[in-house]
């Protein structure tokens, strides 16, 4: 199911500089540097959900963050086709902002507390002129529909819509303007488990009927197991394995990735050890 | 209705040694005349020594009902019904100097989020120190060496560097370790976990339940955890309340719940826990269609019909009680659920009962004609009390069906 790749990363690093403790100062030396992202190369192919995993801290949100340049990273690569997206700007970036899209965990960050749904979503059609964001209510039906939810909603603000609805509405308005990328950034994280699996649904049908590449941050290893094509560990900056999800979680390679796996906590409790 | 639920057998899983039992607990929030209910004739029974769990989404009331143990629900919110009983103590008619005592030296209590329960300006070591020592009347000196002790204890390495940290010095796993020892300072008997691990990493999650596992074994302190995660409440506990709706819907021990749930809910819940073993080959889950109700929300009968794939037309007027699920073998749990096997049989009777099966007929010591009597003589006592949240008049009955349901593959 997988296509040809669409995203490809080469050797991205981002290092953030941190306060200079004050034996760094009294001694004029240079503060340690924190790599929260420590040459990080791999590619993500049309149709194919990627998922990121790591601990906090281990750089994949910074990772996520970097690939859309909502951090700039300090070196590397970011392509997205044929365009570099790192060496863009001005009207060229702003194109390839739209064709690579952000879900984030907190919908209510990500909507304007103020718009009602419809005028959101048509909004982002609009700016970006697509195609048949001239007839408001139909593009706003149809992108509501492509999420599972009813017309009505349109009318709706945030606050009035449940989390699991707040977040496919987030989806929603990051579909509309038709991007081939698609980063989910920790994005059913703060969901009911009941109302996680639809949404995990929905990521899988985005794969299948828009053909979108998705890359999935999540921390827990089994909501990516739930969703995810290959998987990419991340851990301190680096990623350490990368693979079919399959192999990866399934036989694990590095011994970061085994220790997350002990530590996932099952739900069969007969499975549990040293327990009296 | 607390008489009622008193009355009913299996409510509270009887035990007759309970260090804690709650029972008929009712939380309201908003105007007296039109309250919103958000727990509703809650019961729950903890022994020495046992960890409980405490499962459900957001919404269904858990962190309520555990807050309520400790008197800790603030206004507008209110506890209306109920008794909240600690070793022959009610806590809920408690003078305030009976509560301060019974806060210091019964129970412990742990929150999701270390960092605002420590204060920021104060070093680790004075937080220790200073409940030592209005807890214990412990000097200066023995405070601070009980204070490291206690570190140690909650596997803190360097104790006594880190009782001179401050709490913004720790990782968040260090820093719940710290408030884990503050709350077990005073050796309670009784700890509240209130999602103790959804902040921490995994690895640090397996790490602190592993820690309270240890301390119960090595304390005989019983702990109640509250979490949305069943994989944290299948590591860590011994039997398992299940809340959906402010009712407790189901409860019974772990292996039990696991393996053989009796109630709908439960069954979905755990059919929808995302599994390693999806790995490398996605499989579509159906999750439960539609979203938790709201508190605004009032459902007549059974709270989770709208969304149970198992509800059938009786469902919308079968009163929300626990009965066990095997009168044979209290120690099996109880359900909400009246038909059982939930997932056979015709439409349900609320009245006669379950049809099919004569075993699944609500069990209780009268025989089924007096059950299904009580039924109705409780449906007149909810009804008398004026209860618009389990029970109201079928001219007021509302029931909020999302629109937006995901059609089930």
């Amino acid at each position: 199911m997988t296509g040809e790749p669409i995203l490809h990363v080469e050797g991205v690093t981002k290092t953030f500089g941190m306060r200079r403790t004050l034996r760094e100062r009294v001694g004029r030396a240079e503060a340690a540097e924190h790599r929260a992202v420590d040459d990080v190369s791999f590619t993500v192919g049309r149709g194919e959900i990627l998922g990121l995993a790591g601990g906090s801290g281990s750089g994949k949100t910074t990772l996520a963050r970097c690939l859309i340049r909502l951090v700039e990273p300090d070196s590397g690569a970011v392509r997205l086709g044929d365009d570099d997206v790192l060496a863009a700007k001005g009207a060229d970036l702003r194109e390839l902002r739209r064709r690579m899209q952000m879900v984030f965990q907190d919908p209510y960050a990500s909507l304007n507390p103020r718009m009602t749904v419809g005028t959101a979503l048509h909004e982002a059609g609009r700016v970006h002129r697509r195609p048949g964001s001239e007839d408001a209510d139909r593009f706003v039906t149809e992108l509501l529909a492509r999420v599972h939810l009813s017309p009505t909603i349109a009318a709706r603000r945030p606050r009035e819509l449940s989390g699991g609805q707040r977040q496919r509405v987030a989806v929603a308005r990051a579909l509309a303007v038709g991007p081939e990328v698609l980063i989910a950034d920790e994005a059913v994280s703060a969901l009911d488990v009941s109302v996680q699996a639809q949404l995990l649904n929905l990521f899988l049908d985005l794969r299948d009927e828009l053909g979108v590449a998705i890359v999935f941050v999540a921390h827990q290893l089994a909501v990516i197991a739930e969703v995810a094509d290959r998987v990419a560990i991340m851990h301190q900056g680096r990623m350490v394995e990368i693979g079919d999800a399959g192999v990866v979680l399934r036989d694990p390679q590095h011994e970061y990735t085994r220790a997350l796996l002990a530590a996932h906590p099952h739900p069969d409790p007969r499975g549990r050890a040293g327990v009296a | 209705m607390t008489a009622v639920a008193q009355d009913l057998p299996g409510v509270a899983d009887a035990t007759t040694d309970a260090l804690l039992s709650v029972d008929g607990l009712r939380v309201e929030f908003g105007p007296a005349d039109a309250p919103l209910v958000a727990v509703k004739d809650v019961g729950l029974t903890i022994a020495p020594g046992e960890i409980v769990g405490l499962i459900g989404e957001s919404g269904s009331g858990k962190s309520l009902t555990c807050r309520s143990i400790m008197r800790l629900i603030g206004a507008p919110g209110r506890v209306t019904a109920g008794t909240v009983d600690f070793e022959g103590r009610d806590v809920l008619a408690m003078s305030s100097k009976e509560l301060r005592d019974f806060r210091a030296h019964d129970v412990g209590m742990i929150y999701q989020d270390p960092f605002s329960s420590l204060n920021p300006v104060m070093r680790i070591g004075d937080h220790l120190r200073e409940t030592l020592r209005a807890n214990r009347g412990m000097s200066k000196a023995e405070a601070r060496a009980e204070g490291i002790a206690l570190l140690e204890r909650v596997g803190i390495p360097d104790p006594e560097r880190r009782y001179l940290s401050y709490p913004h010095e720790l990782s968040g796993g260090m820093r719940q370790r710290v408030m884990i020892a503050l709350a077990t300072a005073s050796r309670p008997r009784l700890l509240l976990a209130d999602e103790p691990t959804t902040a921490l990493d995994v690895t640090t999650q397996a790490q602190i339940l592993d820690l309270l596992t240890d301390m119960r074994r090595e304390l005989g302190m019983a702990v109640l955890v509250v979490s949305h995660d069943f994989g944290v409440i299948a590591q860590v506990c011994d039997r398992v309340c299940v809340m959906y709706g402010g009712h407790v819907v189901e409860t019974g021990p772990v292996e039990r719940i696991y393996a053989d749930p009796q109630h709908p809910y439960t069954k979905a819940l755990l059919d929808s826990v995302p599994d390693m073993e999806s790995a490398g080959n996605p499989v579509r889950r159906e999750g439960i269609p539609g979203y938790p109700p709201e508190l605004t929300d009032v459902l007549p009968g059974c709270v989770f019909a709208p969304r149970c794939a198992h509800a059938r037309p009786g469902c919308t007027s079968v009163p929300m009680v626990l009965q066990p699920v095997d009168a044979a073998a209290p120690d099996a749990g109880s359900t909400a659920c009246p038909v059982r096997p939930f997932s056979v049989g015709g439409p349900f009777d609320p009245v006669a009962g379950s049809p099919p099966d004569p075993v699944a007929v609500p069990v209780s010591p009268q025989p089924a004609a007096a059950t299904a009597a009580m039924t109705a003589a409780e449906t007149a006592a909810r009804a008398q009390t004026g209860d618009p949240g389990d029970l109201p008049a079928p001219g007021e009955a509302r029931i909020t069906q999302p629109t937006d349901q995901e059609s089930t593959r």
